[in-house]
């Protein structure tokens, strides 16, 4: 892999710095393998934030329009805020080797609502995912327990780089005998101090620390705005 | 120069290309086309007719440069709109034109031919790809080329996912077509010399079959789709 795939210098190029002065809207990726809840958090997310904020939805779900359909039946955005872009079978070229088509839905979604927040979720993928900084600020990676405990060791761009690391569904820990203790060391040595949080969306669907988390992201992103 | 037209030519270019079949998947779905012989059959068509159109329009494109900013995009771009008859896939054009547009105009930040684009509203492709090889240096032959490779392998790609094709024979598949593919580049290459030298665009030609439009407008209606084309 390319050593600039890894996001060593997300933020390096001349156009994303450019593009963040110019910017009121903060754009957060939701990436991460397929089932982990994805669409789910980005739910919660519109559900807790949608009343105070001006919030927009580009999904890439492998399946087009499945995750709009989602969002639309949880009644969590109207229709017109939410954009589903076709991926031609590779949800992971759409978010980073050619961000063309989502920074098209991006750009519609900013014209049309003037949003405060972005949120563009990746179709469901594998652990070498991740965004690229041309399309979004920063990055939430989301994996699940039941996908087994050796997850965080294993790394992979999304779990070992992403601003905010989600390990989901930890009602389901017991059940498949994956040990959170584990799991939390592993991020913690991969993620060189880059936060990580655990939740479990069935459970506590309000996800309070992702929400806190968003909030300092966007606390953080106005003052760039006002230079 | 080189260098940078091959870049024009390269699959990986982020222009939005990999999330389009070329009319692929809406034949695949339909158990139309099923495998390598089939794909070639249809590339086949597609460069005699879709392929001969989208390489003069391209051809024309980099040809005008020399009139740019004053060259009459609108006219030219109407032309090609009135030649592509299904509503769905004159969207498809404008949606790539517009993405390789963002792409070229990074690139190449001071061609005045490119910089003339940002006034037009979702500009088809093929203009915009003519445009932006004679930003790189090309000539008119290969902005015809490349309309015409992307053509065949946008497909051709989309085949290698949708249907798991061994994509050595895909390849050798595309290496059999080069010739075809040759002798249309060099058809719309000199059509498009005329049409510029007499300022017609009614000179450029208006090849097409049924089935692709059709297809396009089926595709286009669709819930479930893996392309966006």
């Amino acid at each position: 892999m390319h050593r600039d795939d890894l996001g060593a210098e997300p933020r390096g190029t001349a156009l994303a710095v450019a593009g963040r002065r110019d910017r009121r809207n903060l754009r957060i990726g939701i990436g991460g393998p397929v089932g982990g809840g994805k669409t789910a958090l980005v739910a919660a997310l519109c559900a807790q934030l949608r009343d105070e904020l001006s919030v927009v939805v580009v999904t890439n779900d492998i399946y087009t329009e499945e995750d709009a359909e989602f969002l639309r039946r949880h009644a969590v955005l109207p229709d017109d805020r939410i954009r589903a872009v076709r991926t031609g079978c590779c949800p992971h070229t759409a978010i980073r080797d050619d961000i063309t088509a989502n920074l098209a839905a991006v750009e519609e979604l900013i014209t049309a609502h003037d949003p405060d927040l972005v949120l563009v979720e990746s179709g469901g993928d594998n652990l070498t995912a991740t965004f690229s900084y041309g399309l979004v600020d920063v990055q939430i990676f989301v994996v699940d327990v039941a996908g087994g405990d050796k997850v965080p060791r294993k790394g992979g761009p999304g779990v070992s780089r992403s601003d905010l690391l989600v390990i989901n569904k930890t009602d389901l820990a017991p059940l498949v005998g994956a040990d959170l203790a584990v799991m939390r060391a592993d991020a913690e040595r991969v993620r060189a101090g880059r936060p990580t949080v655990f939740t479990s969306l069935r459970e506590a669907p309000q996800v309070p620390d992702v929400v806190r988390w968003v909030r300092a992201q966007l606390a953080t992103w106005r003052p760039v705005q006002a230079m | 120069m080189l260098t940078s037209v091959l870049l024009l030519a390269d699959s990986r270019l982020p222009s939005g290309g990999h999330g389009h079949s070329g009319g692929v998947e809406a034949l695949v779905e339909r158990g139309l086309l099923a495998d390598v012989n089939d794909l070639t059959c249809f590339l086949n068509g597609r460069v005699r007719t879709a392929g001969l159109v989208v390489g003069a329009f391209a051809a024309v494109a980099a040809l005008s440069r020399q009139e740019w900013p004053r060259w009459d995009w609108e006219r030219w771009d109407a032309a090609l709109d009135v030649r592509t008859t299904s509503s769905a896939l004159r969207e498809v054009s404008r949606a790539q034109g517009s993405a390789l547009r963002r792409t070229v105009r990074l690139a190449w930040p001071d061609d005045p031919g490119l910089r003339g684009l940002d006034d037009i509203d979702q500009p088809h492709h093929p203009l915009v790809l003519g445009a932006a090889v004679a930003a790189a240096g090309g000539g008119h032959e290969q902005a015809a080329a490349l309309a015409v490779h992307h053509l065949v392998g946008g497909a051709a790609a989309a085949a290698v996912r949708l249907l798991g094709l061994d994509p050595l024979r895909v390849t050798a598949a595309q290496a059999g077509l080069a010739p075809l593919a040759d002798d249309v580049t060099a058809q719309a290459a000199s059509i498009a010399v005329r049409a510029v030298a007499d300022d017609d665009p009614d000179l450029l030609p208006a090849d097409t079959t049924p089935m692709p439009e059709i297809m396009a407008e089926l595709h286009a209606a669709e819930e479930v789709t893996l392309f966006a084309s």
